[in-house]
Parts: structure tokens; C-alpha cells; sequence
């Protein structure tokens, strides 16, 4: 059940209780409480909309950083990434297996302001050996959702 | 000059469905609910493969009967599925769809005057295939009161001393139901008394909701009187890639390719390589989509229930077969009056056979968002209905 309800609100977070009741075929009560029960244990850690902010007329610059570090004795990598992903601008932090450690996405109004995180913030803490860049220049999926182009049905409209 | 037509072929209603097709495609904004194939696009991996094959010019004829890959891992799936095992060199072919395989096991099979039993509701090929087979049809009117189900009485009645073929359209399109192991336990007794053979079109057997799908075939004595026709078409959402294929024994399937042989040749060589890849890596994607399916179902039962419409529960395909009877209208005139004021397109039940009159085949091979606009529009339109009454 939890399975199938994860599947479902991943792609669509504003269904109801009573929606997702009919379409998996359970009372109302056990959905609600297999819900709550996954947002106390933090399984469900939030219910995000999928902006495409390239739409809009906001500025938003997204950019990659591979980050190089040197662990640190009994902490690892830990306290480093705390380090980083306090910093608001910080969308995401992920510990890398391959050629470097952390894999930092950074969201800025600017290239400018991403670059002097970057230079400012982020090479200079102790620890970071070195920094690369990649700042995205066109999104065409996200969260498995492809945003180049909007399904068409393209079906004959009455087959037998 | 001479009539340049054959009087059979004439004699040949056209598809009840055409003339519904015709009518919608004038009307650009219709949402439609009368499709009957998926509306996933075929998954990737598959389609990579099928353009993987022309990249590396596999653009020539298969073997008649299809590739040795192919007709291969076919046998591995029947396997897997129904314990059944089929030689795939001399009882396995691949035909352009279910459709052909129909058409090709029936004029195997069949004399002039030979009497083939079609269940209806059913899919709108078996008869005109039969007719021009040269075989006599009987056409047995399948009830709601069974849920659709053929019950071994009602195949009683309908044997003669000229019967040779029954036709098992389960799970059905348009209707949805389902043939479960003991209903077919029963009737497969009754076939093997009156020495008859089956033709089972299962092109929707992975799309069940109530357990797995069991092939007649697999019933003791029954492999042997089985012509057992799937297809790619449904289970992995490969409509356009014409793709399907028969199980049978070895002295059936050699006159099967003997016609197909001549009338096709082949079956699409790109298409063949891409249904490899689906038989091999396919499983999960099927999966999904049933899952999805069976949530759209849900839904649909559960919004026919709230407006009070009578609905047997389907378990199989992606149709559910609702009861308009109480309107006091023909499925046609409904259907008709609902696309021309709400712009809703739902195929009369009456395209399916005359005992489908009554009923409207809604096919819920549409995301969940398109389903529930269309249902609150069919809520508006039958809550004037009663509002008149």
C-alpha cells in the first residue's frame, strides 16, 4: 500500500485522501493514517510543486558544483556537508562515489551571484579542495517529467 | 458493364464503430472516451530497439512465420504464463496482430457450412472474418446477469452437428469481462464432449484485476483444440506496430502459415526485433501500466456508482460496460445526444453485436485528469436526463 501511495503522490501531491481511496481500492481511514504515519517518520519529507521557472519572467540561474574534499578525522564527510547545506541558496547536497566528493546544486538570481558563492563561500571553507562549476542551461526533464514538450494524444479518436 | 463486386463481401455490414468515427472526427474539441488501444506511447527501450534494427539494416523478410528469436521467446512467455509448451519452430507464428492471426486461424479451420460460435459483445471482427471464411455464424448473446461471462449452458444450446469452432474473446472488448479458471473448466468440458475447437483471442490477457489470466489452452485436453491468438498491441501499448501471433498445434499452424505465407508473407521485420526486447525486458513496464489501468477502473466504478448507474464490475481489459437502459433511449441515440451536448465520445454498446443495446463501451485508456472531466460531464448529462423524467 505504501509503496503504491508513494508512486502516486510523487507525481501528483495535490490528490485527496478520497481520491487516492478510490483508485487503490482502500477506505479513506487507512490511507490517512499510512500518510501521517509517513510524514512522522520522515519518509514523506515535504509536498513540492514542479515550477518551470524558465516561463516565467523570474531570474533563476541553477548550477552544478562538483566539490573536492578532505575528509575529516571521526566526522568524514559530515560536517563538511552540514557546512554547505546550511546556506539557503543550497537546493541539494549529495555524497558522490567516482572523481570527487560532494555534488553541490546551487540555485542564484545570477551567474554572478552564483559565481561569488562559489569564490566566496564555498572554496573558502576548510577542508574544500577545489570547486567546478556547471551552471544548466536548459532543463528538458525534471523529476521525471519531461518539460520540451507537452503530450499530445495523437490516437484516432473512436477505434474498434 | 458487370457488378465488379463479390455479393458476400457486400452483403458485409460495415464496422458500427465507423460511422461513430465519422461523426466525432468533426467535432475537434470532443473529449473522447471510445478508443480502444492504450494511451502510453510504447516504452523506450522497445521503440530503441525497433530503430536500433533499421540503424543495423534488419530491413529485409523474417522467415514466413517470423523470427526464430522471436517465435522463441514467445514460447518462453506462454510457458512462464500457462505452463503450456509450444514448439516454437512448427506451433508458433507471428502475424500482423491479433486481427490476422483471427483471420488466418479461421480459414484454416473452416468448410463451407461450418458453423462458428461467436460470443457478443465481442470485438467487431469475428463475424465478417467467419463470413468470409465461408462459415455460418452463431452468434451467442453473452448476458449482464453473468457478468458477461460464457456459461457452459448457454454453449450447449448453441452447438449444432454443424459446429466446429468456438470463438472465446476473453478478457472481452467491449465488455471487460473476464473467463475465470472454473468458467472455463466448464465449458472446456462441453468442447471436448461435442469434439470442437477453440479459437482464444487473449490479446488482453495481462491486463486482468483479478488474478492471472488463464489460457483454455491450458485445461487438460484442451491444447490440443486450441488455436491460442495475443498480440503486442495491448499488454505493451504497440498498437501501430501491427504485431501479433498464434499458438497452435503443429497440423493447425502448418496450414496457418500456408495462407499467411501467401496473403502477407511476413510480419513487419522492424516490428519483429522491437517485440524481442518487449518479451525479454518488458515485464515491468506491463506492470505499470496495468497498475495504472486498474486505478483508472476504480475511479470509474466508484463515479458510476455515485450517479447511480448500473455497472457490472470488469476485471479484465480497459472498458467498463455501463447499463443505460433506465433512459428509455437506444445506446446509439444516447451516445449520439451525449457527444452532441457534452461533447463526450463513448462507443454505443450495439457496435459490439445487437445485445449490446443497452449498454455504452467507455474505455478508460485515458490519464486519470481526462477521465474525470469526461465523467462529470456524462454526471451532467444524465442528471438532466432524470431532471426530464
Amino acid at each position: 500500500m505504501r509503496e503504491q501511495i508513494l508512486a502516486i503522490i510523487e507525481k501528483n501531491s495535490r490528490i485527496n485522501i478520497k481520491e487516492l481511496a478510490v483508485i487503490l481500492g482502500a477506505d479513506e481511514l487507512t490511507i490517512a493514517n499510512e500518510l501521517k504515519a509517513m510524514e512522522e517518520e520522515g519518509v514523506i519529507c515535504g509536498y513540492h510543486t514542479m515550477i518551470d521557472w524558465e516561463k516565467t519572467s523570474i531570474e533563476k540561474v541553477t548550477a552544478l558544483i562538483e566539490v573536492r574534499i578532505t575528509p575529516q578525522r571521526n566526522q568524514g564527510y559530515d560536517n563538511i556537508a552540514e557546512r554547505i547545506y546550511k546556506y539557503p541558496e543550497v537546493n541539494s547536497v549529495y555524497l558522490i562515489s567516482g572523481g570527487y566528493d560532494l555534488l553541490v546544486t546551487l540555485e542564484g538570481k545570477s551567474l554572478k551571484a552564483v559565481s561569488s558563492f562559489v569564490s566566496d563561500k564555498l572554496s573558502t571553507l576548510e577542508g574544500v579542495l577545489s570547486t567546478a562549476t556547471h551552471f544548466i542551461l536548459k532543463k528538458y526533464k525534471d523529476h521525471g517529467t519531461i518539460l520540451a514538450k507537452k503530450y499530445e494524444d495523437t490516437r484516432e479518436k473512436v477505434t474498434p | 458493364m458487370r457488378n465488379p463486386l463479390s455479393e458476400k463481401v457486400v452483403t458485409i455490414k460495415p464496422s458500427g464503430i465507423r460511422k461513430f468515427f465519422d461523426i466525432v472526427s468533426e467535432m475537434k474539441d470532443a473529449i473522447s472516451l471510445g478508443v480502444g488501444e492504450p494511451d502510453f506511447d510504447t516504452p523506450w527501450h522497445i521503440r530503441d530497439e525497433g530503430i536500433y534494427s533499421l540503424e543495423k539494416g534488419r530491413t529485409f523478410y523474417t522467415s514466413n512465420s517470423g523470427l526464430k528469436e522471436l517465435k522463441t521467446e514467445i514460447a518462453n512467455y506462454i510457458e512462464r504464463t500457462q505452463g503450456l509448451t509450444y514448439d516454437a519452430d512448427h506451433e508458433v507464428i507471428v502475424t500482423v496482430g491479433g486481427s490476422e492471426a483471427i483471420d488466418i486461424a479461421l480459414r484454416a479451420m473452416i468448410d463451407e457450412g461450418d458453423e462458428v460460435l461467436i460470443p457478443q459483445p465481442s470485438y467487431v471482427s469475428y463475424e465478417p472474418c467467419a463470413i468470409l471464411a465461408n462459415a455460418r455464424p452463431v452468434i451467442i448473446e453473452l448476458k449482464e446477469e453473468n457478468e458477461f461471462r460464457l456459461t457452459a449452458q448457454e454453449l450447449r444450446e448453441a452447438i449444432t452437428d454443424q459446429t466446429k469452432i468456438l470463438i472465446l474473446p476473453f478478457p472481452n472488448n467491449p465488455t471487460g469481462a473476464i473467463m475465470e479458471k472454473k468458467d472455463l473448466e466448464e465449458i472446456a468440458e462441453v468442447i471436448r464432449e461435442k469434439d470442437i475447437f477453440v479459437i482464444s483471442d487473449e490479446i488482453y490477457a495481462e491486463l486482468t484485476f483479478k488474478g492471472k489470466h488463464v489460457s483454455i489452452a491450458s485445461l487438460p485436453g484442451m491444447k490440443e483444440r486450441t488455436v491460442l491468438i495475443n498480440g503486442f498491441s495491448k499488454a505493451y501499448a504497440m498498437t501501430g506496430w501491427r504485431l501479433g501471433y498464434a499458438c497452435a498445434p503443429a497440423q493447425i499452424m502448418e496450414q496457418m502459415v500456408k495462407i499467411h505465407q501467401f496473403a502477407i508473407m511476413c510480419a513487419p521485420t522492424t516490428s519483429q526485433y522491437a517485440a524481442v526486447e518487449a518479451l525479454r525486458n518488458g515485464d515491468d513496464d506491463v506492470a505499470t501500466m496495468r497498475e495504472a489501468y486498474n486505478q483508472r477502473r476504480r475511479f470509474l466504478m466508484y463515479s458510476f456508482k455515485e450517479m447511480g448507474i448500473r455497472c457490472f464490475e470488469p476485471y479484465g481489459a480497459f472498458y467498463v460496460f455501463p447499463c443505460i437502459k433506465e433512459f428509455g433511449m437506444t445506446s446509439e441515440e444516447f451516445a449520439e445526444r451525449l457527444l452532441a451536448e457534452e461533447k463526450v465520445a463513448v462507443v454505443p454498446g450495439t457496435a459490439f453485436g445487437d445485445c449490446g443495446e443497452g449498454f455504452l463501451r467507455i474505455s478508460y485508456a485515458y490519464s486519470l485528469e481526462d477521465l474525470k472531466i469526461a465523467l462529470e460531464k456524462i454526471g451532467a448529462f444524465i442528471a438532466r436526463l432524470r431532471e426530464k423524467k
